[in-house]
């Protein structure tokens, strides 16, 4: 690091600005860490004034998330004693625990819509990125900008007519329905930022496999999927991050049965208003994956966020 | 060049081999391979674009199936056109969409220069910064309604703390003359590091060869910084300034959950109003020519600002 050089920052420079930007992402990551210590305070120390930083942790937060509770009588409660440590925690307040909340499902909804909607996503939109990167296609840049044009239309423009088409076919609320919508919208993002990642896979490499024996199938198969793995890979990651995160077509075309997270979070209710332990609780275990994939993601995550238009 | 190669080595070997050499020709494997994305957006994206066309011109409503849909021209188009509520909805759009960008851009800018700098542990601090783009904006801009309550909220409190208000005294997202300012804070601050990276890359992308002959020169930093840090990054802060544009103006789920349009109408940018009209009043036809008519705004602003980027990329 101490190599000499006239335009490198002084060792003051450095400290300036490593102290401003530390000082900035503190600032950043507060409301952050407010969520995860709000799901682990009691109702009522989440909204002590002042707020505070220091409390006792509790698992409130996380049981009311995962249960319906109801209220009982003394004498209900004294003849049936808590059997598990979170029928303890709702005792505090007259209550037992009725059953499992919609929260569990809510929250595989999620995982299932994401999931096979990124793998159905990131399979078309190789093989769409790979004939794109190596065959000479009539009207190449025009098809490639019309996939990107998809992406400008406001998705409540688009849900206008999602919405009667899903009713004509009974997709209204079904994972079928969700899978396919996210998978569409996820398909641009895939076969821009996969073409990206296969136009620099040289392509020796395929003519090598041809000359090899290999057919056209093989020679994808067996030399550029391998190649582009590392790609592949993170374009997945943005795709899921992508179905994970929506909310504006969940919110319109989904009502119950395949209604994801986002939507549900914001309808925990508790007694008069918001149960804030609950919605903190929920969204920390939502948000999470995501806080890991983008560390894992952090190199590729320029490309990822501007369509591959810009590359480190 | 390489193909004749491989025409020749195909000729070379024996007919067996040489089918396999072929197999399927490339051009029927490129069409089978584009088919399925190209189908699939016609299906989800170009088709519903189509019928929502086609409702515009009607009277159609979703929730009076029985009712005859009559073809009303475009009289949707000019009611829409007239209104002087969706004038307010576009100026409060456009408030949003100026302040996010000018914020985004400046702070954005600053924080990926001081990183550049290329001090201990940027790497871990700039992935720290990054964190909040990539979050649920819904879940997010609910969770942020908690921080603005008055007085438990904790922006509240900071707030009170370093200028001495009383927290109890304002509302971020009750009061009128406060509500625009709210989302504009909490699309700053999830957002601006995406403006950030992309000015890290721009300024990573300048060859440090540059500033060796400027300080041989004995041009000053701020000569520096104006006449190459400044043109270099433009085209990279100019993309940035495109993608927030073009999301900003789509925005929908971040302000839904922080205020959803309130109080009154000072916070209901365009998309939500368009959600309004389409599923809370069910006008579906008026609606439809209210998509149609954003759809060529953000289409045509687009363009003519990616020509522009491209006449800065020329020089």
């Amino acid at each position: 690091m101490s190599d000499f050089s006239v335009i490198a920052a002084s060792r003051t420079q450095k400290w300036v600005a490593g102290t401003l930007v530390v000082g900035y992402a503190v600032i950043t990551l507060l409301p952050l860490l407010w969520i995860i210590a709000t799901g682990f305070k009691s109702p009522s120390d989440a909204i002590a004034y002042p707020p505070k930083i220091f409390f006792e942790p509790t698992l409130e937060g996380y049981v009311n998330l995962f249960t319906t509770r109801t209220r009982q009588t003394a004498e209900f409660l004294a003849a049936n004693p808590p059997q598990t440590w979170y029928e303890e925690i709702v005792r505090k307040y007259d209550m037992v625990i009725a059953g499992p909340s919609r929260f569990g499902g809510r929250f595989m909804n999620s995982v299932i819509i994401g999931f096979v909607s990124t793998f159905l996503s990131v399979f078309l939109g190789t093989l769409a990125a790979y004939a794109f990167s190596r065959f000479r296609i009539p009207l190449k840049d025009d098809l490639m900008f019309f996939i990107l044009s998809t992406r400008m239309m406001p998705p409540i423009a688009v849900a206008i007519p999602i919405f009667l088409m899903f009713r004509a076919l009974g997709l209204s609320d079904t994972h079928a329905g969700m899978i396919m919508l996210y998978t569409a919208v996820n398909l641009s993002l895939a076969v821009w930022l996969l073409k990206g990642f296969i136009d620099e896979i040289p392509r020796e490499y395929e003519e090598a496999a041809l000359i090899d024996g290999y057919t056209r199938f093989q020679a994808f198969y067996k030399v550029v999927l391998p190649q582009a793995a590392t790609g592949i890979a993170s374009t997945a990651i943005f795709c899921l991050i992508f179905a994970w995160n929506e909310y504006a077509f969940a919110v319109l075309l989904t009502s119950g049965t395949a209604q994801t997270a986002p939507p549900f979070i914001p309808t925990i209710i508790g007694v008069g208003g918001q149960d804030w332990p609950a919605v903190a609780a929920g969204a920390t275990i939502f948000l999470l994956p995501v806080v890991v994939f983008t560390i894992l993601l952090r190199k590729h995550l320029l490309r990822g966020i501007t369509f591959g238009a810009v590359r480190k | 060049m390489s193909n004749s190669a491989i025409e020749r080595a195909a000729a070379a070997t024996p007919p067996k081999l040489a089918r396999r050499v072929r197999g399927l020709s490339d051009r029927a494997i490129a069409w089978i391979f584009v088919a399925p994305t190209i189908f699939l957006l016609l299906a989800v994206n170009i088709f519903p674009l189509i019928w929502t066309i086609r409702l515009s011109f009607t009277n159609y409503r979703v929730n009076r199936p029985n009712a005859e849909v009559e073809w009303v021209g475009l009289r949707n188009y000019q009611r829409i056109l007239t209104d002087e509520d969706i004038w307010q909805t576009m100026q409060a759009t456009a408030h949003f969409l100026i302040w996010t960008i000018v914020l985004q851009v400046l702070i954005g800018f600053a924080l990926a220069w001081l990183i550049n700098k290329k001090f201990r542990g940027d790497n871990f601090w700039t992935t720290i910064i990054v964190l909040p783009m990539m979050l649920s904006p819904a879940v997010v801009g609910n969770f942020w309604t908690f921080l603005y309550q008055p007085q438990i909220g904790l922006f509240n409190y900071v707030v009170s703390f370093f200028s001495g208000v009383d927290p109890s005294s304002f509302s971020m997202i009750g009061e009128v003359s406060l509500a625009p300012w709210a989302i504009v804070i909490v699309d700053t601050w999830m957002w601006t590091p995406f403006v950030m990276l992309i000015c890290l890359a721009g300024l990573r992308s300048i060859p440090t060869s540059i500033y060796e002959a400027a300080e041989c020169d004995r041009a000053s930093p701020w000569r520096q910084f104006w006449t190459i840090t400044v043109p270099m990054v433009l085209p990279f802060l100019m993309l940035a300034v495109l993608f927030r544009g073009i999301e900003n103006f789509k925005m929908f789920d971040l302000v839904v959950q922080l205020t959803g349009g309130g109080p009154g109408s000072t916070t209901e940018l365009t998309s939500i109003n368009l959600k309004r009209e389409a599923f809370e009043k069910w006008r579906t036809g008026y609606a439809s020519a209210y998509a149609i008519i954003l759809f060529v705004t953000v289409f045509g602003l687009a363009s003519i600002y990616v020509k522009a980027l491209n006449k800065v990329k020329e020089r």
